[in-house]
């Protein structure tokens, strides 16, 4: 009773508040959505009104060779986005599943063997979180065109290319939110299992990998994030048949003549994965960002 | 004596293909970076074809004016950026620390501008700059107001993505303040109020000083992030007008890749890491001694009960 009562006796000037916040963060990302439901002479024209009638033309564009159906009104097919999509779902989902079990098996040894301690994990992971990825850009350019070969097919240009530098380049931070989890799986349980016969790999499989799911879900939405978002990298690793959604973007965005519905499309698309994840497990997500901070 | 002994292995199993991983694939690339930072190196060449140089990469660098031009913004940006997110994220953060029903759902809106690829972020802002259909060119003429050159005036180009950074991050200080705020112990809140003491005195007295170590921490890990920014600007100016937004990362990119110049790009990249790695040491040992002296801290207040 009292709690609610607290929670209703605000100053309206502070819902204002509220309220524009709200429009702040989340209006760009409307607007976009807006935009891609328009043609593109509309958006164009001097005259725009807030009323006007959706159309998936844009999308249907976008998708065209993915599509089950012919769509009308597109006059000619890019099949360059549809492969472009496919692309950035293996090799996140790749690379997510990856980065997932190598780190837990990492961190599960760092906490339970008690490896150089978890001050030599926090400095090593901030250090590898510092890198940034421009930096990486020469050097992972140089070795994977000329040395990561195997006969002829070199890492660069290939799909597992990418992955490689994205489970690298994940693998510090998930192995910090997953040891900051598995601290707090009561050693107990593990030791009864022990006893009862179980094996190291049955134990952490059966035991600790359950327990510790929304660390896990931390670790795989942020990993997820970075292999599907990531453009620098790719730009650099991939070719024509193995460019991601971000590097198709850059490539269609010119100085002059930009189709804005075609591409808000695009960019709605590659947002869609993202903010879904961000709806179903926000608290997750800020569990994962607060404990490299907070928690030290 | 067998299973004495797959014990004793089981730990190695367990970190060795995440070890291995990381040898091949980061610091093995950063070794060789360091390498490549000697040589006069181009993308056509393998290697072991480049010139060796010594430091000529990095003593061109320091007197290279479009070099000095970048980091002079990129120091800028990050500065302005960083401050200024810092006191709205937090500055919001003692405002809307109060018992709300839509606590959850409003952590949720505000997270997702960190979410979405910055290409996207930079998609959406560089049609809302646009000269003429853009949202705030309409809303200036709806008002009757000239509109602004919001990308191609190199006065206003950095303004601008300042602006998409600080809409992007602004939640990410936001969030960790409000974390900060919540786990401060409510015996000192109380202890404050019974004492008469206003709000704002509560905010400077209080909780600014004992939130002090995380936002430290926060801000760092924030002008870290600062440093690394490089897809929003690629799409919003690629740099333009002339250097006016050519942000040490994406004057890293373009050097590899426009001027095809690989040593120097390795050298710029030496510098860039060496500075990051002094700010993030100095963040880990701030937060180490801080974590001793509370600590100390405690134990002399278990000692004096």
């Amino acid at each position: 009773m009292s709690a609610q009562s607290e929670a209703e006796r605000q100053h309206p000037a502070f819902y204002a508040l509220l309220v524009a916040l709200v429009v702040m963060s989340v209006g760009p990302i409307v607007l976009m959505l807006i935009t891609s439901l328009r043609l593109n002479v509309e958006i164009m024209s001097d005259t725009s009104s807030l009323l006007f009638v959706p159309t998936l033309r844009n999308y249907e564009a976008v998708l065209c060779d993915v599509l089950w159906y012919e769509p009308k009104g597109v006059d000619s097919c890019d099949p360059t986005f549809g492969r472009a999509l496919g692309n950035s779902l293996f090799i996140a989902t790749i690379a997510t599943i990856i980065t997932l079990v190598l780190g837990c098996m990492a961190a599960y040894a760092i906490v339970r063997f008690r490896f150089y301690g978890r001050d030599g994990l926090s400095l090593m992971t901030l250090l590898m979180r510092m890198v940034p990825p421009a930096v990486l850009l020469v050097p992972v350019f140089g070795i994977w065109t000329f040395q990561f070969c195997v006969g002829d097919q070199c890492a660069a240009g290939t799909h597992w290319g990418v992955i490689l530098i994205y489970v690298a380049m994940n693998l510090p931070f998930v192995i910090w939110i997953l040891q900051s989890f598995i601290v707090q799986v009561p050693i107990q349980l593990e030791e009864a299992a022990r006893i009862d016969g179980a094996g190291p790999f049955r134990v952490f499989f059966l035991i600790v990998l359950p327990i510790i799911r929304p660390g896990l879900a931390a670790a795989a939405i942020f990993t997820f994030r970075i292999a599907w978002n990531e453009f620098l990298l790719a730009n650099a690793l991939t070719d024509r048949k193995t460019r991601t959604v971000p590097v198709t973007i850059v490539n269609s965005l010119t100085e002059y003549n930009i189709d804005w519905g075609v591409i808000m499309a695009t960019g709605m698309l590659l947002a869609i994965p993202p903010i879904i994840f961000t709806f179903i497990a926000s608290r997750q997500i800020i569990t994962g960002m607060t404990a490299g901070a907070v928690k030290g | 004596m067998q299973a004495a002994n797959s014990h004793r292995l089981t730990p190695y199993l367990f970190l060795a293909p995440a070890g291995l991983v990381l040898a091949v694939a980061l610091l093995y690339p950063i070794g060789y970076m360091v390498y490549a930072s000697f040589l006069d190196w181009n993308p056509s060449q393998k290697i072991n074809e480049a010139a060796f140089v010594g430091l000529r990469n990095y003593a061109n660098l320091l007197v290279d004016p479009a070099f000095r031009e970048s980091l002079w913004v990129t120091i800028k940006f990050a500065s302005v950026v960083v401050s200024l997110e810092m006191l709205l994220g937090v500055g919001l953060a003692l405002l809307l620390d109060r018992k709300l029903r839509g606590m959850t759902l409003l952590r949720t809106l505000f997270i997702l501008p960190m979410m979405i690829a910055p290409i996207v972020v930079g998609l959406m802002w560089r049609y809302m700059y646009h000269p003429t259909v853009g949202t705030f060119n309409r809303a200036l003429k709806g008002l009757g107001l000239p509109p602004v050159e919001w990308l191609s005036d190199s006065n206003w180009a950095l303004v601008s993505i300042i602006i998409a950074d600080i809409w992007q991050w602004t939640p990410f200080i936001f969030i960790l303040a409000l974390a900060a705020l919540q786990s401060l112990p409510k015996s000192a809140m109380e202890a404050a109020r019974i004492d008469g003491a206003t709000g704002w005195q509560q905010i400077l007295h209080i909780k600014l000083p004992l939130m002090m170590p995380v936002l430290i921490v926060t801000c760092l890990l924030r002008l870290i992030d600062a440093f690394k920014v490089l897809e929003v600007v690629l799409v919003l100016t690629n740099g333009g007008p002339g250097l006016s937004t050519e942000i040490l990362s994406l004057r890293i990119a373009r050097t590899a890749s426009e001027f095809r110049e690989l040593g120097k790009a390795a050298a710029m990249s030496n510098y860039l890491l060496l500075f990051l790695m002094v700010l993030t040491l100095a963040m880990f040992f701030y937060s180490k001694a801080t974590e001793r002296r509370a600590a100390r801290l405690r134990a002399e207040a278990e000692g004096a009960h």
